[in-house]
């Protein structure tokens, strides 16, 4: 049989971005460890659904750690304190009898709160459509083995590509830095022949977004990479970083 | 609307029909496409693609999708690769040869010349994407590497460790967040499509509802593209994304589009077990694991029953009193069955009392083999993340004990009816990757359906879409004040109005599950008569519990998850309807669909390819009534049929 634990939550309430968020206190009976920690907030929304109360918005959809849409301040860290791990893949063996857990929405400038634990994360799109691209046209492309790639360059930008976009990176840096996202984007491009035709143009234009959305600066704390879900690497924000300065030079 | 199924299928060699097709359509000149406005619905690898590539081509595009961004479409999940005929390995495979063994794997149920279409784009698509800056996992030389995948003999699928559906699908993004700055594109995210506009016979429009302020809004254009996805999450439980809907297919084909093979769903083998009633989705565990990992249940009954009961592990079963039953059944394929084949033989085994876990619905995937043979780093290059995600979930190991896998609900393969073109039974509303049923036949070959969405989007709809579009170009913009757009949102309106009225005692999950519950029980991996005509008889009740006991809290007029959820639960029920009537008509077995009446004697599925050798049409005829069915019949022109066989 499951084993279950009683808990307590302290979830962030506030009905739009403008108005005043509070906290609201709930406690949950039996819930079973090997429920995921999104499957206990559908708990407590149906139990607050039979109350004709209004459940807690917060985003999510894949629920297998992937598409980036879950997010959550849960005791004080984003996606939770395990490393690696998305609120979606957090279990709730990870919490203890008894235990309180607070629960709030990314606290970040970019991100404004829409609703509860709902924020708005547009910012990262417009990002990524200031220059997160190589401007190949469909149908326009070359053989796909004509260009072989060294195997540690194609894995290197693999690595950099596995960011998921879920904010956790600037939603933990104290100066609501988005360079761990810009940096992984940059250096997937910057690593392989087809991104290098704009890698210039594209650190310039995604760092000036960057800048203009009300992000903050680095101050290289590492906190960003320490609660990436993907383990995305601060080294990026160092290659982020010589090719940004290798391009204003440039001009 | 005609009567008859005109499918369009270009004359010719099956080799020639796009190469003619493409030579001889009608284009849109470039000053005319910028007067042309198109609505794509849905941003996944068919959507983002399609969008991306219309907007490169200069036509005004309108692109809309219900998550926070873009990138959250659930393509984004796909895991284990996308096929396409390189032959990069020398190993044989040709794009007849991918063809082939696409037809095959649909068990003879999908259209040849679309078939040999998808595998005659497929090269451009792995172009395509390394272009974009897609990581495909590389050899050593710096050329691109592949593996195996179900239902092949060759290693045709390209790969990104196990996340290509995560970089295709960011690899489209891309190319989207580039048109949406050049400002061919415009984006609407956070928007739900409720309804389909169509003025004068022709689809001119769409009614979304903004998720953020509750809103309807009216949009025009001048041709609709549905690429929503499939209706997989009719099970409750599946491997879709909890906001994966039907809805969108659903108000086309009450609209008067066709639906198409309702009935044929996919039930992925390798999927971590149920855990328990709270469990809100099913995982997913690619089927490039068996590559590696064989799969097995105990050989003695009490051998099983110590497992259920924690009396005895895995590790404890000797090699001898394992039954690696693929693997004696099908000598030839062994793991590498396709998907189908790979499920029913776990239903098999389990339901013969063979089962593991505590449920008794489980069994094993054994990576020990592989250990031996590569050594754990290897395996952990290929599988890491995998094995990583399934430790999270079940708190188990498996580089030490073997992962406990069951068939789930996975893909669609029915889907929205369309021509060749890819345009539905409406002028003007086209449907695309895996919402609509084109390519996939009754099953659906492993990296096939990244294969199909891309092609739909990149490489097929933007030429297709330009043959209806040449004689448009006179037609001006229809301010969306016209009454057509009036009554529908009205239609909405009134529709949401009375969700909101009733007032009951359930909830929308709870009705939901009770609909997967009926879905999983009789429209399942077995099917039959008898079960079939009862789940009829639950999901007319459930209708009617929906539409008088619902409880829905909040506003309308406001951001509302409730209300989100019981829309898409009130098509969720009709589209459950249609998959059982659909599985009730057929009387045969074919890929994802098996009516236990239809086997052979070794409980192989038994086509019927004198009666069924047809795709089925349904018109919706009105709420409450059952649709009307029209046959499209498959004619196999350039293949034998044969009966599928693995074994040898």
């Amino acid at each position: 049989m499951d084993k279950t634990i009683n808990i307590t939550l302290k979830v962030w309430r506030q009905k739009g971005p403008k108005e005043k968020g509070h906290f609201e206190t709930y406690n949950l009976q039996n819930i079973s460890t090997n429920m995921s920690f999104l499957e206990m907030l559908d708990t407590l929304n149906e139990q607050l659904v039979a109350k004709h109360e209004e459940p807690v918005v917060f985003d999510h959809d894949c629920r297998e750690g992937i598409c980036g849409m879950c997010s959550l301040y849960i005791n004080g860290h984003p996606h939770g304190r395990d490393s690696h791990t998305t609120t979606c893949q957090l279990h709730m063996r990870r919490f203890k009898d008894g235990e309180t857990i607070t629960i709030e929405p990314w606290r970040s400038a970019g991100f404004p709160v829409v609703r509860d634990l709902m924020v708005d994360r547009s910012a990262y799109d417009k990002i990524m459509q200031a220059g997160g691209y190589t401007s190949i046209r469909c149908g326009a492309a070359q053989d796909a083995n004509a260009l072989p790639i060294p195997k540690p360059d194609a894995d290197e930008a693999m690595d950099a590509a596995s960011c998921i976009g879920c904010g956790a990176c600037a939603a933990a840096c104290k100066n609501g830095s988005a360079m761990l996202f810009v940096s992984a984007k940059v250096s997937q491009l910057a690593l392989l022949p087809q991104g290098r035709v704009e890698a210039a143009r594209r650190a310039k234009a995604m760092v000036a977004k960057m800048d203009e959305l009300g992000f903050g600066n680095c101050t290289n704390t590492g906190a960003c990479e320490a609660e990436c879900p993907k383990g995305v690497s601060i080294a990026n924000i160092a290659r982020l970083n010589r090719e940004y300065l290798k391009a204003k030079l440039k001009d | 609307m005609a009567n008859t199924i005109d499918s369009k299928i270009p004359q010719g060699p099956l080799a020639e029909k796009w190469t003619n097709y493409k030579a001889h359509q009608r284009l849109v000149n470039p000053a005319n496409k910028r007067k042309l406005d198109i609505i794509v619905v849905g941003t996944g690898l068919a959507g983002a693609s399609a969008a991306a590539t219309l907007g490169e081509m200069g036509f005004n595009v309108l692109n809309f999708c219900i998550q926070d961004s873009p990138r959250r479409a659930h393509s984004i999940a796909a895991q284990g690769g996308i096929n396409a005929a390189k032959n990069y390995q020398n190993d044989g495979d040709s794009v007849y040869r991918l063809f082939y063994d696409t037809i095959k794997g649909g068990d003879y149920r999908a259209r040849e010349a679309n078939v040999y279409r998808l595998a005659e784009v497929s090269n451009n698509i792995i172009d395509q994407c390394v272009a974009q800056g897609v990581p495909f996992a590389r050899e050593y030389g710096g050329l691109l590497a592949n593996r195996s995948f179900g239902g092949a003999q060759v290693s045709r699928t390209f790969y990104a460790k196990g996340q290509t559906g995560q970089q295709l699908l960011l690899g489209a993004y891309s190319s989207l967040s580039k048109e949406i700055k050049n400002g061919t594109v415009k984006l609407f995210t956070r928007r739900e499509m409720l309804d389909l506009v169509i003025i004068d016979g022709r689809a001119r429009g769409i009614i979304v509802r903004n998720l953020i302020t509750g809103a309807i809004e009216r949009y025009f254009a001048h041709a609709v593209v549905i690429g929503t996805g499939g209706y997989g999450n009719t099970y409750f439980l599946s491997t879709n994304a909890m906001g994966s809907n039907g809805s969108a297919a659903m108000q086309i084909y009450r609209k008067g589009a066709y639906f198409a093979n309702p009935c044929y769903c996919q039930i992925h083998p390798t999927c971590i077990p149920v855990h328990g009633d709270i469990q809100s989705k099913l995982t997913l565990m690619s089927e490039s694991l068996r590559n590696d990992g064989r799969i097995w249940v105990p050989k003695k009954k009490e051998d099983a029953e110590a497992i259920r009961a924690g009396k005895k592990t895995a590790n404890d079963i000797p090699d001898e009193d394992r039954d690696f039953y693929l693997e004696r059944r099908y000598p030839a394929f062994g793991n590498l069955v396709p998907r189908d084949v790979a499920s029913r033989a776990a239903k098999e085994r389990c339901d013969a009392g063979f089962g593991v876990n505590e449920t008794g619905l489980a069994v094993f995937l054994d990576f020990k083999y592989a250990i031996q043979r590569l050594g754990e780093d290897r395996v952990r290059e290929r599988y890491g993340n995998l094995f990583e995600m399934y430790e999270k979930i079940m708190a188990q190991n498996p580089y030490k004990t073997p992962m406990m896998i069951f068939p789930a609900i996975h893909y669609t393969m029915g889907g929205i009816w369309v021509d060749y073109e890819l345009q539905t039974s409406i002028p003007g509303l086209f449907c695309i990757g895996e919402a609509n049923f084109s390519d996939h036949g009754a099953n659906r070959l492993g990296a096939s359906a990244l294969m199909q969405g891309l092609a739909d989007g990149y490489f097929v709809l933007p030429y297709t879409i330009q043959n209806y579009l040449a004689d448009q170009i006179q037609v001006p913009r229809i301010p969306t004040d016209a009454p057509e757009f009036d009554a529908a949102e009205k239609a909405v309106k009134d529709k949401i109005a009375k969700i909101m009225s009733i007032q009951g005692k359930r909830s929308v999950d709870s009705i939901h599950k009770e609909l997967g519950h009926i879905m999983w029980e009789y429209v399942g991996m077995g099917r039959t008569k008898e079960g079939l005509t009862n789940a009829l008889a639950k999901l007319k009740e459930i209708k009617k519990e929906f539409w008088s006991n619902v409880y829905v809290p909040g506003k309308a007029d406001d951001l509302n998850t409730e209300l989100e959820k019981a829309l898409r639960l009130s098509d969720f029920i009709d589209t459950g309807y249609l998959i059982a009537i659909d599985a009730l008509n057929r009387e045969e077995s074919c890929g994802g669909h098996f009516r236990e009446e239809y086997q052979t004697q070794d409980g192989e599925a038994l086509r019927r390819d004198d009666l069924y050798s047809y795709v089925s049409c349904w018109r919706y005829q009105g709420e409450d009534q059952d649709p009307e069915l029209l046959k499209e019949p498959l004619d196999y022109e350039f293949t034998e049929r044969k009966t599928r066989n693995y074994k040898e």
